[in-house]
């Protein structure tokens, strides 16, 4: 009989122990504080049973610490898996408590953070990043400037983002067969009093239109001519300064005066022999919707700074662009024209006198098809330092655009050197981007 | 003297109320949020939307005119969902307004607790095109949602002006109560035609559809933002007659060549369905924008007899 019921006891212990790991461990104290009085109602060897549970229990804390031990592992591998996309973002990181038994275990008692998850807030504040690859091939016989048949032109690193309520940073980098500079890097406080905009940085200075485009903005494969000759290359004027904007309210039209005071080291134009040499730019810009789908928009600048030969010499630059624009907005993704032309006259001292320079491009684009451009471009430069040395040449573009993030463009390019020697050549530009490039000013 | 001087002062005062009491500018990037916000400011707001009703959201031009609407502006209110993302950010920097940049007290993102569909799970790239990561930002076109951005209005503008207040709760009131009549008006039309297949042209119409009981089965575009290609214009015309698809929504945009060389091929019935106020000239509040696009579409569905 007494065997017989310890079989029983035995059998209904073990139960309970296969029942454990689905059970809280207080339900479990519960239970087996309730067992003993079944167990004193039977007083049938006491001492055997004791030694009974005594086993057991040494088996079931084994038991327990293995599940433990397992389970901890498990909530920290789930806690890691990336959160499924909601709509708010947890304010504090996904965390996980430490492994009983893992390694590490007993040191730090508090919640570890968990890293790798998209959804950590130091990964929101990073900035928007891209990369804008620039490749191009050159078919063709060039004597005077000949370039390669390929060539990664640049790829341009670009990193973007607010910096706090105040302002917001850009920085480009251009890494180029050249080595990687610093295309631009500037702070815009755009919350001035007084309608004011101020940039501090290494920037693109605001002289007319091309000068203020990156490579892979505008719609040729190439630079003018006259920006080569006059502003100093494919670069153009780049430096390190501060711009200060203003918006001249009126009821006719968007007028905007720009003022700009830099380092005086620029592409060759500028050259800061002293310290104080500065250089310095003025810049008007006026704008008018001609009616919703068509516009005008005209600007003139003036820069002034020393250059190569001395201190005591000045290059000024005095240029004008104009702008028409026609973009139908119902068929806004189907049809555009633009036709630009700029004007640039450049006034350079030198130890023989003062150089007379002018150089200008025309260029139309006109897209007749969702993803198709066709454009044409008319250059024609004096040089800066001899102003009876004229390059000249018209262009021919086709650019097809199979999505926003890529451009594969073809340029038929003609040019008549001052040397006296004419290059026909073919370009062929690949632009692709990735990442997240913010949108370009107007 | 001292009269004439009094009456002065009294005056001056009067002068200095009146321009305390001047309406809240507002710009809007849409001209379906233009549309609220008149619903809800009333006269005692002065709305202009940059987009047009008839022109694709996703590509307006950043021109400088804007900038000066953006500077002179109390109130910004964005669509939100990136729908903006390729335009807005270089206008709110250059308008040198502290109070319309994002976060600012004059800039409000109207999707703030709507309903948003199609938000993407899992890794997204852009070889799907141009997908929105933060969920499709069509959203406006649920009725339900219309209301939600209404109310978001509502405790802005009276943020704002804070005397007002009254007179916008009031004004949500009535929209409200005309927004839930349209409403079961607009259900009504729609209801003998649920779950009936249409195909769109782009994933403009997810919470139209979502609202009035469509399904959509495929899009014209092979994915958003890229262009039809002749493949996928035949798997859709041959999906099209397997499931006996006799609707064509396209909005007003969009180049009419392929969604009609479909239609030829399909006998389907193509839609020029203006997504948004002022994509036709009727349409100039926000109920009027269902009334047109629902009776449109009710007569269509009609025409083609199916059901």
């Amino acid at each position: 009989m007494g065997v017989v019921f310890i079989r029983r006891f035995r059998r209904a212990l073990w139960a309970a122990v296969a029942l454990v790991p689905l059970v809280p461990a207080n339900a479990f104290a519960q239970s087996s504080a309730a067992a003993p009085p079944a167990a004193e109602q039977q007083p049938a060897d006491p001492q055997q049973i004791r030694q009974e549970l005594n086993r057991l229990r040494q088996e079931f804390d084994a038991i327990r610490e293995s599940y433990g031990a397992r389970l901890a592992a498990l909530e920290a591998k789930l806690g890691a898996v990336p959160a499924a996309p909601v709509p708010t973002t947890p304010a504090t990181p996904p965390t996980a408590d430490v492994p009983a038994g893992a390694a590490g275990a007993g040191a730090p008692q508090s919640p570890l953070p968990i890293y790798g998850n998209p959804a950590a807030s130091s990964k929101i504040f990073n900035p928007d990043i891209a990369v804008i690859g620039n490749f191009l091939s050159t078919a063709g016989r060039n004597t005077i400037e000949p370039s390669p048949g390929f060539e990664m032109r640049e790829a341009e690193v670009s990193f973007q983002a607010v910096v706090d309520p105040y302002a917001r940073a850009d920085f480009f980098l251009a890494a180029s067969p050249e080595g990687l500079e610093i295309e631009e890097g500037y702070v815009t406080f755009s919350s001035l009093p007084g309608g004011l905009l101020a940039k501090v940085g290494k920037m693109k200075q605001q002289f007319g239109k091309v000068n203020t485009l990156h490579a892979h903005t505008t719609p040729w494969a190439d630079t003018p001519i006259a920006m080569r000759n006059l502003l100093g290359g494919d670069e153009g004027l780049n430096d390190a300064g501060i711009s200060v904007s203003k918006l001249l309210l009126n009821p006719w039209f968007f007028l905007e005066a720009t003022g700009e005071v830099y380092r005086g080291s620029s592409g060759g134009v500028f050259e800061a022999t002293k310290p104080g040499n500065v250089s310095w730019l003025g810049r008007v810009r006026g704008y008018r919707d001609l009616s919703e789908g068509t516009n005008l928009d005209l600007g003139a600048s003036i820069a002034r700074g020393h250059n190569d030969v001395g201190s005591a010499f000045t290059t000024r630059l005095i240029g004008l662009d104009a702008t028409f624009r026609y973009r139908p907005l119902r068929r806004a993704i189907y049809r555009r024209l633009v036709g630009r032309t700029e004007l640039m006259w450049s006034r350079r001292e030198q130890e023989d006198g003062t150089v007379p320079a002018f150089g200008m491009y025309v260029s139309g684009e006109y897209q007749f098809a969702r993803r198709w451009f066709g454009g044409v471009r008319y250059d024609r430069s004096e040089r800066a330092f001899d102003s009876s040395l004229v390059d000249k040449g018209p262009s021919v573009i086709v650019t097809f655009w199979p999505s926003e993030f890529s451009q594969i463009r073809g340029q038929y390019r003609q040019t008549r050197y001052a040397e006296g020697a004419t290059a026909n050549e073919v370009l062929f530009q690949f632009l692709f981007s990735i990442g997240a490039h913010g949108a370009h000013v107007f | 003297m001292r009269r004439f001087i009094l009456a002065l002062l009294a005056i001056l005062a009067l002068l200095t109320d009146a321009t305390a009491f001047a309406a809240i500018k507002v710009v809007t990037t849409t001209e379906d949020l233009a549309a609220l916000v008149t619903e809800i400011g009333g006269d005692k707001v002065t709305v202009e939307s940059i987009a047009k009703g008839y022109q694709d959201p996703h590509f307006v031009e950043a021109k400088p005119s804007f900038i000066i609407k953006l500077h002179g502006a109390d109130l910004l209110v964005v669509v939100g969902r990136e729908l903006e993302i390729a335009w807005l950010p270089p206008l709110i920097t250059q308008s040198r307004n502290a109070a319309v940049q994002p976060g600012g007290k004059g800039y409000l993102d109207a999707s703030q607790g709507v309903r948003i569909l199609d938000i993407p799970t899992g890794q997204i790239t852009r070889a799907m095109g141009d997908v929105h990561p933060s969920g499709n930002p069509h959203y406006w076109l649920d009725p339900n949602n219309g209301r939600i951005m209404a109310k978001s209005i509502q405790n802005k503008l009276s943020e704002m002006s804070r005397g007002d207040a009254a007179y916008f709760a009031q004004r949500y009131e009535d929209f409200d109560k005309r927004l839930a009549e349209a409403e079961k008006r607009w259900k009504a039309a729609m209801a003998p035609y649920k779950g009936l297949k249409v195909v769109t042209y782009h994933r403009s119409w997810p919470n139209f559809a979502d609202a009035f009981g469509l399904d959509v089965i495929g899009y014209v575009e092979p994915k958003p933002g890229i262009p039809p290609s002749p493949a996928h214009t035949l798997d859709l015309q041959q999906e099209m007659k397997r499931q006996n698809v006799k609707i064509l929504l396209v909005e007003p945009y969009f180049d009419l060549k392929t969604p009609n060389a479909i239609s030829r091929e399909t006998g389907a019935k193509v839609v020029v369905l203006p997504p948004s106020v002022g994509g036709v000239k009727e349409i100039t509040s926000y109920i009027q924008l269902f009334d047109y696009d629902i009776n449109l579409l009710v007569s269509t569905i009609k025409q083609t007899g199916t059901r």
